[in-house]
């Protein structure tokens, strides 16, 4: 018998959640990663705390574009390989809203956690503490944008053997407004002016990728499971 | 014309190797997009042109095979 | 209307137009390029602040504008196989991909060469620039999905669901871009500024555009009629189109 939409959805969360769960150092990982390549740059660029803040919010956003794309490569490939997605596509549920499931869950699991623990490398990089708030607002609206990219992407090649690298291809120049507007909200913050507009335009991104991906997100699951 | 002599127009003040630069890499470019698809085209013809003579060829001979025998 | 989509879909109608098609522009299209050259190069007069420099603008500019309106025609194609099937529209995709990223290839080269002497570098980060190079990427994106896929229909198929994501992206990056560019230049230092153009300069500009429009036709059309030539050349109705 056929779960109504809430439950089904609801079941599908659990289902997701504890998979993450269960294999904390893919949790892990992408947040030692991060911290990993901040540490590169005082180390490539010298340690002077005045030249690192000017140049932290790009930092800080390239990085987490970059972890955001290295994790989103296994958005569907559990369910790819083990039959899960076929199912879904057979359900009479759409398989935009199950598919939109399992990129929510990766989103609180990857970009939240990392929007989160953020001020820790803000720190790092000497930046303002006025504009840490910021970065947190910018990098949770931006890491959902960067989730939603990701995971047309890994739609479109989660049936390929080479799919990594063409998933970044795919994906990068995608991306390219929603690293815009975070940096400049987050340079805004930093210099003392109002970042809101940018913090706006970073949502209106969030909430229109959110109506479309969705939309891509199917169709490209669709091609890959008839490839 | 613009220019007095055609060494001027080399020259272009300066700025001949620039755009005359510009202008060769675009040939370059403009003639690979239509040579190649030409080409193909030309050694794609040729194949089903000689595929059709063989098949002729190969029903014509088992023609006769079949005549000599009956 | 209709009936002419069927007869677009139909291979052996459009191997018949395209053969048709490529014997008109092919002439047409290399006349109005070297009249539009000779014009822009010899005939033009020099721009009185960048001098013959400017020259360039004659291929930059069709080259650009004709690799980004080739994306939307890349991406309507795409909808095209995706809602109705058309076969033909599969295969102009694949043929359409690598023209725009060759297009887009010259205009950032020669934008990048006449750089060189206008700003003294070869390259800038230039709002206009950088939206040529993330453009240049999305192409390369669709031609690496293209060749990814064993399967052509559903190489096809991913492509069509790429350039559409991509087309409902290209304003928003154009914007953000030019928002990034005015974020970090001031706005005294512009040196894109939009300026009047002059009909001695403007006539051959446009000839050359048209120019580059027929090419972009004339590419793709041999390129598709060269893949039709490999996907059906078993068939009877191709070979006795041959003979």
């Amino acid at each position: 018998m056929l779960p109504e939409l809430g439950t089904f959805l609801r079941f599908q969360m659990q289902r997701h959640l504890q998979a993450a769960l269960r294999r904390p150092s893919d949790i892990v990982g992408p947040l030692i990663f991060f911290l990993m390549v901040i540490t590169l740059f005082p180390i490539g660029l010298g340690p002077d705390p005045k030249i690192l803040a000017s140049l932290a919010p790009g930092i800080l956003w390239v990085v987490a574009l970059l972890s955001s794309l290295v994790v989103s490569g296994r958005l569907f490939q559990a369910d790819y390989e083990d039959g899960t997605l076929e199912q879904l596509a057979l359900s009479p549920h759409p398989l935009a809203i199950s598919a939109m499931v399992e990129v929510f869950c990766h989103w609180l699991l990857s970009g939240v956690l990392l929007a989160l623990a953020s001020p820790v490398f803000a720190a790092l990089l000497s930046m303002p503490s006025q504009a840490i708030p910021v970065l947190m607002a910018s990098l949770i609206l931006g890491t959902l944008c960067l989730s939603l990219i990701g995971a047309v992407a890994a739609s479109l090649t989660v049936a390929l053997r080479r799919g990594g690298v063409l998933l970044s291809l795919l994906s990068i120049p995608l991306t390219v407004p929603v690293l815009i507007f975070g940096t400049a909200a987050v340079r805004e913050a930093a210099l003392g002016y109002d970042p809101s507009s940018w913090l706006a335009l970073l949502g209106a991104l969030a909430a229109g990728g959110c109506i479309l991906a969705p939309l891509a997100i199917a169709a490209g699951l669709r091609i890959s499971l008839e490839a | 014309m613009y220019f007095q002599t055609w060494s001027a127009v080399w020259q272009m003040d300066g700025h001949g190797p620039y755009v005359w630069g510009a202008y060769s890499l675009t040939l370059l470019v403009i003639i690979i997009l239509i040579a190649v698809p030409l080409v193909r085209t030309r050694d794609l013809t040729r194949a089903i042109h000689n595929d059709e003579r063989r098949r002729a060829v190969a029903a014509e001979a088992s023609g006769k095979n079949h005549a000599s025998k009956t | 209307m209709w009936s002419i989509v069927h007869k677009m879909g139909s291979p052996p109608w459009f191997y018949r137009f395209a053969n048709v098609a490529i014997a008109w522009l092919l002439p047409i299209v290399l006349m109005a390029l070297v009249v539009g050259s000779i014009w822009g190069l010899l005939i033009a007069p020099p721009d009185y602040r960048q001098g013959n420099s400017y020259r360039i603008i004659f291929i930059h500019v069709p080259a650009a504008v004709v690799a980004l309106a080739g994306y939307y025609v890349m991406a309507t194609a795409g909808l095209m196989s995706l809602v109705w099937k058309i076969k033909m529209a599969d295969t102009a995709m694949r043929a359409l991909a690598p023209v725009g990223a060759a297009l887009t290839f010259v205009a950032l080269v020669t934008g990048s060469i006449w750089g060189k002497p206008t700003w003294g570098a070869w390259w800038v980060w230039d709002a206009r620039i950088t939206s040529m190079l993330i453009l240049f990427f999305l192409y390369l994106g669709v031609m690496a999905l293209s060749e990814a896929f064993d399967n052509k229909v559903a190489a096809a198929k991913a492509c069509a669901v790429l350039s559409l994501v991509g087309t409902v992206n290209i304003p928003i990056i154009y914007k953000s871009v030019d928002w990034w560019y005015s974020l970090h230049q001031p706005a005294s230092i512009k040196f894109t500024g939009e300026s009047a153009i002059d009909a001695s300069m403007l006539y051959p500009l446009l000839l050359m555009i048209v120019a580059f429009y027929g090419l972009f036709a004339l590419t793709v059309l041999l390129r598709m009629r060269a893949e039709l030539l490999i996907t059906y050349s078993q068939s009877a109705w191709l070979r006795s189109e041959l003979s």
